[in-house]
């Protein structure tokens, strides 16, 4: 029988943190001792954040987000540019997008995409809401879906959903991107960037 | 155990964080799947999707396992077809792998494989592709044991005049046999229906030739194993018929 070195307190703190992405049972450990070294700056802190988070975690009903009040923050700020809506994914594409700080418009998260292998239909997926808001003031809605047949695939679907609203529909560009090297692009990102060439 | 051949690719999970198991339709191995290391990576995300064609080594203690794949791309399809921007494409990638996963599994199919290689090449060109994906659902379903017999009538034995398939035995009949039956019986398209020569192929055509696969698909193979159709079958039937009005033969 294995002997246990720590309480089921500090045991359990350690199996949860394995679950975190990013995260195996050695890493935990690392984390979970650096949480218990750090009690009153670190530990605490998470704590009650964590608890304060769990306790007030809202779906924003305009936009699919998470945020800790409904309609969340995006969908509240007045500043937003209300004609344009971006449709992702999942809401860590939205964070992505945010963090570039290139949209000023509102978000609208999917929850996923059409996905036959996984059985993920329409109906699974934010659509009928999206439908709902794309409507004036809109005016121009932009597909920001991944490059995969699936991502694509819903787009396609979603355009075709929005179509009788006439608000214009607009898709990503597909090219290198920054810092990429040709020699290491696979051939349907080169092939796309070349397609979509401009004039200089 | 380990071999080397080639393969599409039909479906991908993702496994962890960083590796994915990936679901092949292999020339020599048949359905086959294995892990591949890296499969989230930046680098193998663009092989690893659906429909591509790819060189495959699969390595394995045993052979019962599920293995490693070792992947290298030969043609990205899939990338080929978002840069198309035909939703009718994607659904026909998506679609035919859908289907292709009810084959058994590491059970060689090479002649459907071929004939999958070759609907691939053709779905650059939205007047060629449709009826391909018709005769591929034919090859689908001789491969799973259900082939139709089209090529003469059930009732009288003559080969000219096959307008209809008997929906119970999936042998072609003749107008006249037929006739008075033809409530029940399925429409055979001329395409399907004459071998060697090159009728024009119209929307009527394909949504016959779709409903013809479909039926004995639906009969033969889900239903038993309480499954539906593929909802991207049908989108991509919709966007085919939408798209075109008419089409030469193939």
């Amino acid at each position: 029988m294995a002997r246990k070195t720590q309480g089921p307190e500090i045991e359990r703190l350690i199996q949860l943190l394995a679950r975190m992405p990013g995260l195996g049972p050695r890493s935990a450990r690392k984390a979970a001792l650096a949480l218990l070294k750090r009690r009153a700056d670190l530990l605490e802190p998470l704590s009650r954040a964590m608890s304060e988070a769990a306790e007030r975690l809202r779906d924003c009903p305009v936009c699919g987000n998470l945020d800790t009040v409904a309609p969340c923050t995006i969908c509240s700020d007045e500043r937003r540019d209300r004609t344009m809506i971006v449709v992702v994914e999942e809401i860590g594409d939205l964070w992505a997008l945010e963090r570039a700080g290139v949209v000023n418009g509102l978000y609208h998260v999917l929850g996923g995409h059409l996905s036959p292998l996984d059985g993920i239909g329409p109906d699974q997926l934010a659509i009928p809401r999206l439908v709902e808001r794309a409507v004036p003031p809109v005016t121009e809605v932009l597909l920001a879906l991944n490059a995969t047949v699936e991502g694509q695939s819903t787009a396609h679907y979603v355009r075709e959903q929005i179509a009788a609203s006439g608000v214009a529909v607009s898709v990503l560009q597909q090219g290198v991107p920054v810092g990429g090297e040709l020699d290491y692009l696979d051939d349907g990102t080169l092939a796309a960037a070349i397609r979509s060439r401009r004039p200089l | 155990m380990n071999w080397t051949d080639e393969g599409i690719v039909l479906g991908v999970r993702p496994h962890g964080e960083t590796a994915a198991v990936v679901e092949l339709l292999t020339r020599a191995h048949g359905r086959h799947t294995g892990f591949v290391h890296g499969g989230r990576s930046r680098r193998l995300r663009p092989v690893l999707q659906t429909g591509n064609h790819v060189d495959v080594v699969w390595k394995s203690r045993l052979a019962e396992q599920l293995g490693h794949f070792n992947l290298e791309l030969r043609r990205g399809y899939a990338a080929e077809a978002m840069a198309d921007g035909d939703p009718g494409r994607l659904a026909a990638l998506s679609s035919l792998a859908m289907l292709a996963r009810l084959l058994p599994e590491r059970d060689p199919h090479p002649t459907l494989y071929e004939i999958t290689l070759f609907v691939l090449g053709f779905l650059d060109d939205p007047t060629v592709w449709p009826a391909l994906m018709v005769r591929w659902e034919l090859a689908l379903l001789t491969e799973l044991g259900f082939g139709l017999d089209l090529t003469e009538c059930a009732a009288t034995g003559a080969n000219d005049q096959l307008i209809y398939v008997s929906p119970r035995t999936g042998r072609a009949v003749s107008a006249s046999a037929g006739e008075p039956y033809r409530d029940r019986l399925l429409a055979l398209p001329q395409f399907l229906a004459r071998r060697g020569q090159a009728p024009t192929v119209t929307d009527t055509d394909l949504r016959d030739g779709f409903a013809l696969t479909g039926h004995f698909l639906e009969t033969r193979v889900l239903n038993p194993r309480e499954i539906g159709m593929p909802d991207v079958r049908s989108r991509m039937i919709a966007y085919v018929t939408a798209s075109r009005a008419m089409a030469p033969a193939v």
